[in-house]
């Protein structure tokens, strides 16, 4: 049987162009502010999680040797995971694992991106084969514009309506994001500027794609013994799915997505969720194009297959909805892309003991973070909870 | 961007890679060069895989029977890039889609093309509804996948 585990600290760095200082001390900035926020220091840990993109994004091959002083891992097991998107909760379920097998009592989880440094769009392109699909995919905002066109078609919904809430969910994050000290990009936009914004890939536009951001993100693991001996408010691991698709990406039906699907089914079950709308009180979806967001609302059950547009449409999952998503902004305003699904993680944490400021959510007590990665292969799931 | 900037330094990093076809993506390209789509059959589901496979995603046995696919096919996604990206062999703006190649049982990835793509409401008018499209070859061909130059409508 694992053992409980809850996070006990997180850290943030400002997410955006941070090229006023170097990659590892970008690291560190996420690292203290994790720490100061636990009270703990790296005595206390007994083993470091770390991730990035695929090594190219950061040109530096091993980056957790290079950031071996900066992650306070000195002395200490060092694991590194990297899933692309997904890499943000694969390092949380790590941590997670770590501590739940009772084979550590505190494990510093971080994740890091430093994007302006290098060419991201050339690193994410180098995700698909060459062979295949690298000269068709244009990248990740070529996938996921590829799924939401799958995803109106197959549900006959019309695309002037998906467009709508598309744009409406562009409108609500940024405005969101507004509240969020963190948040990379800070820009109020109307629903014209963003269905009148340039096509980048069709139906993309620029508005409905994420941002290029540099960040770092940490987030402290530990055991029921220790949290019961510190003295801040604990967000507790009440469910974790994980699931990968195949690789082909034309073998796999991705409307109806069973990987996502079954990401949130596994989830639900060890939190014991029947039904995600009524019962959690928040989400951080990775969104990073608007569309996506769509199809993952109907994948984790908020709401029926197809009907995502008229919810979004009806305020259900804006602020002061039945279940508001990515009150932070969400990756669509922000996105350090190894450090961005922990990201999701650590506003869940913030979310459920009290503490988002002026983005919380009021009374929020379980909330659902997710991370997405690879050509659309990868979902992750962590819940969190106030209560054990 | 930060208020103050600092000096960058600037560092390339060029990799070669000659990636490995294989026996089977070998004949895969072979057909193309030929002028043919070559997929391959599992002989556990007996699901029709384009690209030919090595083996079955699923059932995890080697692939069995070679198949001649058909050229034509339903469109079943489509895409418009109007930014370059790294690996692009074509010029922008272009269309990219999954197409059903008729009797097989997955999505080939391709380009659509012969119609106009400079407009976009051309190319959702165009690309409407359920479309039929076929492959359009290059008359030099190298075996590669752009020895298919795209997918036209069909009807």
């Amino acid at each position: 049987m694992a053992r409980a585990v809850a996070v006990v600290g997180v850290g943030q760095t400002r997410y955006g162009n941070r090229s006023e200082m170097t990659y590892p001390d970008l690291v560190r900035e996420g690292v203290q502010a994790a720490f100061a926020d636990a009270g703990l220091g790296p005595e206390d840990v007994d083993g470091v999680v770390f991730g990035t993109m695929p090594s190219m994004m950061e040109g530096v091959a091993m980056t957790h040797f290079y950031f071996a002083d900066a992650l306070r891992a000195v002395g200490k097991p060092l694991m590194k995971t990297e899933t692309c998107g997904t890499t943000g909760m694969s390092l949380a379920i790590t941590g997670y694992y770590w501590v739940a097998s009772g084979m550590a009592d505190v494990v510093l989880v971080v994740g890091s991106e430093k994007m302006h440094e290098g060419d991201s769009q050339a690193t994410m392109s180098t995700v698909a084969e060459p062979f295949f699909f690298r000269p068709f995919t244009s990248g990740a905002p070529g996938i996921f514009s590829m799924l939401a066109q799958m995803w109106m078609d197959r549900h006959g919904i019309p695309e002037d309506k998906a467009r709508d809430a598309a744009a409406r969910v562009s409108v609500d994050h940024h405005r969101d994001a507004l509240d969020n000290p963190y948040a990379h990009i800070k820009k109020a936009v109307t629903m014209e500027e963003v269905k009148g914004a340039p096509v980048i890939v069709y139906p993309s536009r620029l508005w409905d794609i994420c941002p290029n951001s540099d960040g770092a993100c940490a987030v402290i693991f530990a055991c029921e013994e220790k949290v019961k001996k510190m003295s801040g408010k604990p967000a507790w691991v009440k469910g974790i799915g994980f699931c990968g698709d195949e690789y082909w990406f034309g073998d796999s039906d991705k409307v109806s997505w069973d990987g996502a699907r079954e990401t949130a089914r596994q989830a639900y079950e060890m939190a014991g969720i029947r039904d995600p709308l009524k019962e959690l009180d928040v989400a951080e979806i990775y969104n990073p194009f608007t569309y996506v967001e769509l199809q993952h609302y109907e994948c984790f059950g908020f709401c029926e297959a197809g009907t995502a547009p008229d919810r979004v449409l009806d305020g259900t999952f804006s602020r002061g909805g039945e279940l508001p998503c990515d009150p932070s902004g969400g990756v669509l305003c922000s996105n350090p892309i190894g450090a961005t699904a922990l990201v999701r993680v650590a506003e869940a944490a913030l979310q459920v003991t009290g503490r988002a400021g002026e983005r919380q959510v009021e009374g929020a007590r379980l909330a659902l973070s997710h991370g997405l990665g690879g050509v659309a292969q990868f979902n992750g799931i962590m819940i969190l909870g106030a209560e054990q | 961007m930060p208020d103050k900037h600092f000096h960058t330094k600037k560092h390339d990093v060029w990799l070669p890679y000659r990636f490995s076809a294989g026996p089977v993506f070998e004949r895969f390209f072979e057909g193309l060069k030929a002028g043919k789509i070559l997929g391959n059959r599992c002989p556990r589901c007996e699901r029709v895989l384009v690209p030919a496979r090595t083996f079955c995603p699923r059932c995890y046995v080697d692939m069995g029977q070679w198949v001649e696919v058909s050229q034509e096919g339903r469109l079943v996604t489509w895409t418009m890039s109007t930014e370059p990206f790294f690996g692009m062999r074509t010029d922008l703006p272009y269309v990219a889609g999954l197409i059903h190649l008729d009797g097989t049982n997955c999505n080939f990835m391709h380009l659509l093309g012969g119609f106009e793509t400079m407009d976009i409401e051309a190319v959702r008018e165009r690309l409407k509804g359920s479309v039929r499209v076929r492959a359009v070859w290059r008359e030099e061909r190298e075996g590669d996948m752009l020895d298919i130059k795209y997918f036209e409508a069909a009807d």
